[in-house]
């Protein structure tokens, strides 16, 4: 008998390598931000130790969409149609409220066509890590602007954009969002602490992530090229996570840090920059994006989190086990309810009528 | 004068948020109460108050609940539509007006009985809010004089209404009082219309096919129930929600701390969407992790499922959605019944999409295809359809209680891990059985890494991976058309009445069948013997194909104005297309049975189509 040649794989704490978190190959445009992200997704569930068949994926339609074919191979997926995703992650959740559902939608997807269903899910505070891949441009139909690109940017015929930009950041803020994050994927670095942050959060956690178009909005001119970001760039914090299951080890000097414990006893410290930035704070954050667009920065970190925010499983007050997996006995009422409402039906008594209207 | 018992209308003309709708339902419940088979029909304005409401109640001994064209007895608390009301009632026809209401001069021949309610609203109470409000029970005391019903069987009906309000009640009941004794002081009884004690209702419910919906639902086990807020649609789902607060709740000791201790955890999640679109695609989303979903909704909340819709059929997910018909095209008449989406709801989203859909004609199709909606969504893997409509949805049926359940539900075809082990591969749209259909595992129900797969609604191999090969892409279009066909086995067959010798068929479905029972019996009457087949679902099972075979003339009688079901009749048997001819019923008003008969007669007798009915261009032959 001959050893493997190879060192076997590390394993993570469910015992599985990095590996086992990769997915199909991508067939995006080489260079592609999206793949950045990808990569960050596929590093953040092993080091977060996700367990692939507790997880669902889900997206939309657009470049960004695709990509969750591309990583947690052994997960469920769901491409849903175009804007959409909102609502079929409500409806997974509401199935079945174990899974970590793991988002991936970009701007045309979420700041157009799907800006609705987005304000609502947000609302609704259903617990879905979505990312958003936000490089200002429809790629997959070959670079018309989208309702994120910036007053000015021009495309790659050089016409430039008129309409006041969407910033899905401060809308979320504004609709109660409990974990509002923006980065960028050449800063994997943030990113991926970021990642690990969403999966611990119980809610909504928005990621919007800037991630350059190589192909149609990486020229001169572009807000959202790479060059434009990099230079512009602006982080509130350094971000270190530290999951529950991992000892802190690290000492900060007093005063230099802000740590925020996660619902699963998991803790972010966030290092500080130029300034004292709580994260804590919605107006804090809603100033941030305001000063930052007006100083032309890219302002990036953890805009806001709310550990304590109440998810919407617990206003809709569902019984612990999954919706999906209760047996019939749990969901048919006896014989006995029936012949009540059969009674109240022949009588007429404690019925309440339905009225109609237009 | 000969009396005439048991067989006749009341139509009751007021003004919506009147309340003349406890008053309506009193008179209805009590006659039911009295053995005399009765229906009610309200037919109500697209507005919350001051818009014109007329709700008719039809007794008939016979047992027909289908609406009549004409009411032989007009209650006048409406002045707007008075004159035409009351123009509208025939010689020998019983008015009983509001005395308090300026009307043009009544013919003779009329029976008017005036009514001053206002004077007798004074003794009973101050609030002039209240005298408008309870003024209307003046007619219920009134109509219970003239017409012979019994003062307890009033009380009993308005104690089932008001009885958890003690102070209503007492305040109904003296209305009541004040109508029956001024009657009873006052006019004299001149008409021939009576009611009198039957044995035709016993052990019989009154309900609306909402409300059985919404049982059906519950008792099928439904989870996830999402909506969007339209007439005639949200009965449904407001009367679903009252059933399973109510029946559907478990206490639970808190796991996590989040509830507090004992509280109460629903075993059901309904979701308010901010549209249709949404709806359906929450439905979706549980569908596929494998919760029994459902929406609800009407045609123009159908037209913005569409996309999702199609989804649905292709990615293979099962969900439920009613569609409780209203009167397009566009918002339409909102408040007025139709037949007129099968075909697109049928067919609803681009490309080649069929849904399967189940058309309850009665409360208790409602009930039972509330259920098993359930089972051939999950069996079938796809979104079935239920099509009702605004008079079944939302008026007051008669009906046999619903039986329990017996059989246990069909989840469908959903693996294990243990099965995914014995097999040692899983592919999701692979055609193990030859039916059509595959088999699916669902999100967080399987460990094992070979269970999981990618779902998409663009182009997809049997092993769920995108690919755009065309032999690929054809394959699986193929096997969605042979699952279609297995629908066709699983789907409830028609109701089938066959009639030896008879040469003429009558095809109809949905609410349309109550007035086909009367205008069968009518027909035979008038000499035509019928054969009958009652359509319950898309797509038909072998059943037509025979029955077109087997009469020589075969007429589909449904209420839209394009002969939506006769299309798909002679799509399915084309070599007999020749002998499918059409009535059609388009006002928005539930078809009677009058038109029918007129209509059918008239192709019979090889007439032109009926050209007093202007409105409606129904017996056409095409």
């Amino acid at each position: 008998m001959t050893q493997p040649v190879t060192p076997a794989a590390a394993k993570n704490r469910v015992g599985l390598t990095r590996a086992d978190y990769d997915g199909a190959k991508t067939t995006l445009c080489p260079g592609c931000g999206h793949n950045a992200i990808t990569a960050a997704i596929i590093q953040a569930a092993y080091e977060a130790a996700l367990e692939p068949d507790r997880v669902a994926k889900l997206s939309g339609i657009g470049c960004s969409s695709k990509t969750p074919a591309y990583f947690l191979g052994s997960a469920h997926g769901f491409n849903a149609v175009h804007g959409r995703m909102p609502s079929i992650a409500t409806g997974v959740r509401a199935a079945n409220r174990e899974l970590l559902l793991l988002g991936v939608s970009g701007d045309g997807d979420t700041a157009s066509i799907g800006l609705g269903q987005f304000c609502h899910l947000v609302r609704r505070n259903v617990p879905v890590v979505y990312i958003v891949e936000n490089n200002g441009v429809y790629g997959l139909t070959k670079g018309q602007f989208s309702a994120t690109a910036d007053i000015g940017s021009t495309m790659k015929s050089g016409q430039a954009n008129r309409l006041e930009p969407i910033d899905l950041c401060t809308i979320a803020l504004e609709l109660g969002c409990g974990f509002v994050a923006r980065s960028f994927s050449g800063d994997l670095k943030q990113l991926r602490p970021l990642l690990k942050a969403a999966f611990a959060h119980r809610g909504t956690a928005l990621l919007d992530v800037i991630s350059p178009c190589v192909t149609f909005a990486d020229h001169e001119g572009s807000t959202k090229s790479y060059a434009a970001v990099k230079e512009h760039d602006a982080p509130l914090h350094e971000i270190d996570f530290v999951p529950y299951f991992e000892d802190i080890h690290v000492d900060y000097e007093p005063g230099t840090t802000r740590e925020v414990t996660m619902p699963d006893g998991s803790h972010l410290f966030l290092k500080k920059l130029a300034e004292d930035y709580d994260p804590t704070s919605q107006e804090r954050a809603l100033a941030a994006i305001v000063e930052g667009k007006r100083e032309g920065k890219l302002v990036t970190g953890l805009l806001y989190v709310h550990p304590e925010s109440r998810p919407f499983e617990e206003e809709l007050a569902l019984v612990e086990a999954p919706l999906a997996q209760l047996p019939l006995e749990q969901v048919r009422p006896p014989r006995a309810v029936l012949d009540e409402i059969m009674e109240q039906l022949r009588t007429g008594k404690g019925l309440t009528a339905a009225a109609g209207g237009g | 004068m000969k009396p005439i018992v048991n067989d006749f209308s009341i139509q009751v003309a007021t003004v919506n948020g009147s309340g003349s709708q406890t008053a309506n339902s009193v008179l209805l419940r009590a006659i039911f109460q009295m053995g005399i088979p009765v229906s009610g029909k309200n037919l109500f304005p697209s507005n919350i108050a001051g818009l014109p409401t007329w709700f008719t109640i039809r007794v008939s001994k016979d047992g027909w609940v289908a609406r009549r064209a004409v009411s032989e007895i007009l209650v006048v608390m409406n002045p707007e539509t008075a004159a035409e009301d009351i123009a509208a009632v025939g010689p020998g026809g019983v008015i009983v007006l509001n005395d308090g209401i300026k009307v043009p001069p009544i013919p003779d021949d009329r029976f008017v009985y005036r009514v001053p309610v206002s004077k007798l609203m004074e003794p009973i109470t101050t609030d002039v809010k209240l005298r408008r409000l309870v003024g209307n029970m003046i007619y219920v005391g009134v109509l219970a004089e003239l017409l012979g019903i019994a003062e307890q069987e009033i009380e009993r009906a308005l104690d089932a209404q008001l009885g958890r309000k003690p102070k209503a009640l007492a305040l109904n009941h003296q209305a009541v009082r004040a109508g029956w004794e001024f009657a009873r002081a006052k006019l004299q009884k001149g008409d021939p219309f009576r009611l009198e004690r039957m044995d035709a209702t016993q052990g019989k419910i009154l309900i609306e096919g909402n409300t059985a919906a919404a049982m059906g639902a519950m008792f099928g086990g439904v989870t996830v129930v999402t909506w969007y807020p339209i007439t005639p649609s949200s009965s449904l789902v407001e009367t679903l929600i009252g059933y399973l607060e109510r029946f559907r709740r478990q206490r639970e000791p808190a796991a996590d701390g989040a509830a507090k201790d004992g509280a109460s955890r629903a075993t059901f999640a309904v979701i308010q969407a901010e549209d249709e679109i949404a709806a359906i695609g929450m439905v979706l989303g549980a569908g596929w992790a494998g919760a029994r979903a459902m929406t609800s909704t009407s045609g123009p909340g159908i037209s913005l499922m569409a996309e999702f819709a199609g989804y649905g059929y292709y990615a293979e997910i099962p969900a439920v959605i009613w569609d409780i018909q209203r009167i397009g095209p566009s918002t339409g008449l909102p408040t007025r019944t139709s037949q007129a989406d099968l075909r697109f709801v049928h067919g609803l989203s681009h490309g080649d999409t069929r849904h399967p859909v189940l058309i309850p004609s009665s409360v208790r199709d409602c009930y039972e295809f509330g259920m098993q909606a359930f089972d051939l969504a999950e069996r079938l893997q796809t979104p079935v359809f239920v099509l009702s409509d605004l008079d079944l949805g939302m008026n007051l049926w008669m009906s046999e209680p619903f039986a329990y359940p017996e059989k246990p539900w069909d989840r469908g075809k959903v693996l294990t891990d243990a099965e995914i082990a014995k097999l040692g591969k899983f592919e999701r749209y692979r055609d193990t059985d030859g039916d059509g259909i595959p088999w699916r595992t669902l999100p967080g129900a399987v460990k094992d890494p070979r269970g999981a797969y990618f779902t998409r609604g663009s182009g997809h191999d049997e092993a769920a991976r995108y690919t755009e090969s065309p032999e690929v892409y054809a394959r699986n279009m193929d096997r969605l058309a042979k699952k279609f066909r297995t629908a066709r086995t699983l789907v409830p067959p028609p109701v089938v009445e066959d009639a030896t010798g008879a040469e003429v068929g009558i095809i109809a479905y949905g609410s349309t069948h109550w007035a086909m029972v009367e205008a069968r019996a009518a027909l035979a009457d008038a000499g035509v013997s019928s054969a009958y087949l009652l359509v319950r679902a898309l797509p038909f099972t072998e059943h037509l194909e025979r029955f077109v075979r087997r009469y020589r003339r075969i007429y589909v009688v449904e209420q839209n104005r394009d002969g939506q079901m006769a299309d798909l009749v002679k799509l399915e048997v084309p070599a007999e297309a020749a002998k499918v001819r059409s009535v059609r019923h388009y006002t928005g008003l539930p078809v009677d049975a009058s038109f029918v008969l007129d209509a059918i007669l008239a192709q019979e007798r090889g007439a032109a189509p009926a050209p007093e009915r202007a409105p409606v261009a129904g017996g056409a032959t095409r």
